[in-house]
């Protein structure tokens, strides 16, 4: 395609010293372009690849509250021992702060890396409202407009439905989530709900590329537009304006009460699933409770130039902090998403394969599926199963 | 305080502790006569007895409460787990929460006195609005049943259309805006929304002119009707006035759209009590206020304060909060821990068909919908078919399970129950079902088995 050679020859006029040396990231980000939107090369447009010097790619790690810092810590050993070529830059955000500054400091620090792997920040509501969702901040400032989730229903754990498997792409960065509230009269509090046409544009094509490229014939939109005409209205002309452009997929709609309704009957008839932020919220918490739980499912959430990864519900997961109790396998399959987004596929499958072989033929299993196992018994029996399938032959 | 209830399968051992105002302690002894002892407050002392029957797995467990003032109640619990007797103890395994409601069932029942058993009215009116479609049908059915069970309800028959009244408002009939002032109660069957009228749907001119702001949905799980969720029995209750369907939008730009969502102090304080007013006239134990206070600070943050507030003012009743996408998550994973849950409109619409769907859909889901000045319509909330419509192949459950709640709101339990009864009966043993349950029976075979049992009973 065009567009590689296109940043490859940038590269050279821009960097005329470095341009051998940085052919390699150029060629990887090259087809990560290709690979996640067909954008023609904007002229004077400097995106920076993600950061690898020296071969070894550099990381952002926010450990976040509750579970998340174990988990993290459980997916650094992991990564040791299968030396993966990933250092991680650790970022504090504390959730007590009402200043931002440590929010600032970790977006500056996925600017700078262009990848980050994060646990989920608490947000305290008895604070200000002026404080905002950490979170939030984050996937509104780095504009992650995408957050795609992928549910499966894996062999060893007992659910009371079978072969689900749906894609869920939910819109990230507007819609209820826009944290724009006032209290015009006292008593009575307005927040507002807001839809734009480039973002479910954005949204919709983003979904389509991703069913097309991964082979699914079916993408459903999740609306209430018999209520909230003009908004959700918005959305599904958009959606339907996109999937005009894809006649190979099959476009349906849906409202959201008859969504849920139809996931605890029948499951196995969605496909791909694409939806505003709420009802996103909504949705996915509903298919992660029918695979088999919150430790299960990891998620991701795309930009045009950033991609974080976390586990796919987003818990903090205080109640179950420290107690060794908690299921790393949502945390550990984001870590391979996220190799497989810096093109380190060896490595992700790899650990991949471990990790599902722990689950399904060691049958090692932690409380939240019904096991007995510990975290670090799951992560130990992980590491074997990755040193038993031998010396990983790496591509220098 | 809650130190077992905490893990919801947990070993009973005799000794429960639920919230601040009661203290049980029941120990139980081999064989088959099981006494214990319940000390509640200092005012009074009950003798609890527990029989067992013999079988041991699916076995009940009767127990019966007497008060020292001589009134006295039974329940009665099914043993979904095991029962183990070894020599000084006995271990049930059952859910922590379903033995807390049982339990409160039982004694709030023989605490309150009776004066709810005896009828003060006579004959009740009540609005009847057969609807569209296979609407009038199945409230035929209805009133073949209430006739059968000798309950002391005259119906009133009216039809609901909406005409434009003076000023170009759409509004209801008056006749039928009369009658219901005066009964005060409503039953209501499917109504069709035409989609290009011009008038709005006919539900919400209904909530309009009877200000009814709150939507109570009990799912309970049907025995004879199986879906993968069993012991499914929650309440939700939603806002039904406000929040994300105010319909209030604005084009703001080209392409960028606006929707407001609304919360007033007002009516989150009139849902809240009204969740926990029907928790302690229905011994639930606990209210689940569910919101999204971490991204929607003000709105969601000042619902959660007012439910707090009305919190206080219901010691007995336990009060939670939880974010909507953990609701969620457990829901789909384990519906037992559920008991009443309040919320706003948008949550509520989401989470009560959620909750319908557990149980085996829309056909076989009452609601009621309760107003200000004690007007209250019940309804069943699937839509007209219009396919079997005339046919005889209706599925009358919701709509009767929508009267029972009705019967219920009104006082008369006892006929309530009967109805009940019969109706998960005739479910459960699978000889006259619906099309849509699985059988090939019609409506009028399903109505009639049940009046016989009624009559039977």
């Amino acid at each position: 395609m065009a567009a590689p050679s296109a940043v490859l020859s940038m590269s050279k006029i821009f960097n005329p010293f470095w341009g051998g040396r940085l052919g390699n990231t150029v060629k990887v980000f090259g087809t990560t372009l290709t690979s996640h939107r067909n954008r023609s090369s904007r002229n004077g447009d400097n995106i920076p690849p993600p950061a690898k010097y020296g071969g070894r790619h550099t990381v952002t790690l926010i450990p976040g509250d509750g579970i998340g810092p174990d988990l993290l810590n459980h997916v650094r050993e992991v990564f040791r021992f299968s030396c993966v070529p990933v250092d991680f830059e650790v970022v504090h955000v504390n959730s007590a702060d009402e200043s931002e500054d440590d929010i600032n400091n970790a977006i500056m620090a996925i600017r700078r890396n262009g990848v980050a792997l994060k646990g989920n920040i608490e947000t305290i509501h008895t604070m200000a409202p002026s404080v905002k969702s950490r979170n939030n901040l984050l996937r509104t400032n780095l504009d992650l407009y995408a957050n795609v989730m992928h549910c499966q229903s894996l062999p060893a754990v007992q659910t009371r439905h079978k072969n689900i498997d749906i894609m869920i792409i939910r819109e990230n960065t507007e819609g209820e989530y826009s944290s724009l509230e006032h209290e015009s009269v006292s008593g009575v509090v307005e927040c507002l709900k807001i839809i734009t046409r480039t973002n479910s544009l954005r949204i919709a094509d983003y979904a389509f590329k991703l069913a097309r490229e991964k082979g699914r014939s079916r993408v459903t939109a999740v609306h209430k537009a018999n209520i909230m005409k003009l908004g959700d209205g918005l959305f599904l002309q958009c959606c339907r304006e996109v999937a005009s452009g894809y006649p190979d997929i099959t476009f349906d709609s849906m409202i959201v009460d008859n969504t849920t309704m139809q996931l605890v009957s029948k499951p196995q008839q969605f496909d791909v699933m694409v939806m505003p932020n709420l009802y996103g919220n909504v949705v996915s918490n509903v298919c992660a409770g029918l695979v088999g739980g919150p430790g299960l499912v990891p998620g991701a959430n795309y930009g045009l130039n950033y991609a974080v990864f976390e586990t796919a519900t987003r818990n903090t997961g205080k109640s179950i902090a420290g107690k060794n109790i908690a299921n790393p396998t949502a945390m550990l399959l984001a870590g391979c998403m996220m190799l497989d987004h810096l093109k380190l596929y060896d490595y992700a499958t790899m650990i991949r394969n471990a990790i599902l072989s722990t689950m399904n033929e060691t049958r090692l299993h932690t409380a939240d599926i019904g096991g007995q196992g510990t975290t670090s018994e799951v992560v130990q029996s992980i590491m074997r199963n990755i040193q038993s399938k031998g010396p990983l032959i790496s591509e220098r | 305080r809650e130190d077992i209830d905490q893990s919801d399968s947990s070993l009973y051992r005799g000794s429960l502790v639920t919230d601040s105002s009661f203290r049980e302690r029941i120990s139980i002894r081999v064989p088959p006569l099981y006494r214990g002892s319940l000390v509640t407050d200092s005012s009074f002392r009950e003798r609890i007895s527990i029989r067992v029957t013999p079988l041991l797995f699916g076995g009940s467990l009767r127990i019966s409460c007497e008060l020292v003032r001589g009134y006295r109640s039974e329940g009665s619990l099914r043993i979904s787990g095991s029962l183990r007797i070894s020599e000084d103890l006995c271990f049930i395994r059952m859910a922590g929460n379903a033995w807390r409601s049982m339990l409160s069932q039982v004694v709030g029942g023989a605490a309150r006195p009776l004066t709810a058993a005896f009828s003060r009215r006579g004959m009740q009116t009540v609005t009847m609005i057969p609807g569209d479609g296979i609407g009038p049908e199945i409230s035929n059915a209805v009133m073949k049943i209430f006739e059968a069970a000798k309950a002391p309800i005259q119906w009133e028959e009216r039809n609901v259309t909406a005409i434009q009244g003076p000023g170009g408002r759409w509004m209801i009939p008056p006749d039928c805006k009369e009658s219901m002032d005066q009964s005060k109660i409503g039953l209501k069957g499917p109504l069709k929304t035409p989609i290009a009228a011009g008038h709005p749907s006919m539900n919400l001119l209904l909530r309009k002119t009877f200000d009814l702001y709150a939507n109570v949905r009990p799912c309970v799980s049907i025995e004879g009707y199986k879906t993968p969720y069993t012991d499914v029995n929650l309440v939700t209750i939603r806002e039904n006035t406000e929040g994300e369907y105010s319909g209030i939008e604005h084009l703001i730009v080209e392409g960028v759209v606006q929707s407001i969502k609304l919360i007033t102090e007002d009516a989150s304080r009139r849902i809240a009590e009204y969740a926990f007013e029907y928790a302690r006239n229905n011994q639930r134990s606990s209210v689940t206020a569910v919101h999204k206070a971490n991204i929607m600070r003000m709105s969601d943050g000042l619902f959660l304060r007012k439910c707090r507030e009305v919190a206080e003012n219901y010691k007995d009743i336990k009060f939670t909060e939880m974010y909507l996408d953990t609701v969620c998550l457990n829901m789909v994973q384990d519906p037992t821990q559920f008991d009443v849950l309040v919320m706003p409109n948008l949550y509520g619409d989401i989470l009560s068909d959620l909750c319908a769907g557990l149980i085996g859909g829309l056909g076989v889901t009452p609601s009621g919908n309760i107003g200000a000045n004690g007007v209250a319509i019940f309804e069943s909330v699937h839509g007209t078919a219009p396919d079997i419509a005339g046919l005889d192949m209706a599925n009358p459950t919701a709509l009767i399970l929508s009267a029972v709640m009705m019967l219920r709101h009104m006082g008369l339990h006892d006929i309530g129950n009967n109805i009940q009864n019969a109706c998960f009966d005739t479910i459960r043993d699978k000889k006259v079902l619906t099309k849509d349950l699985g059988g090939n029976s019609k409506c009028s075979e399903f109505t009639d088995d049940i009046c016989r049992r009624i009559q039977d009973m």
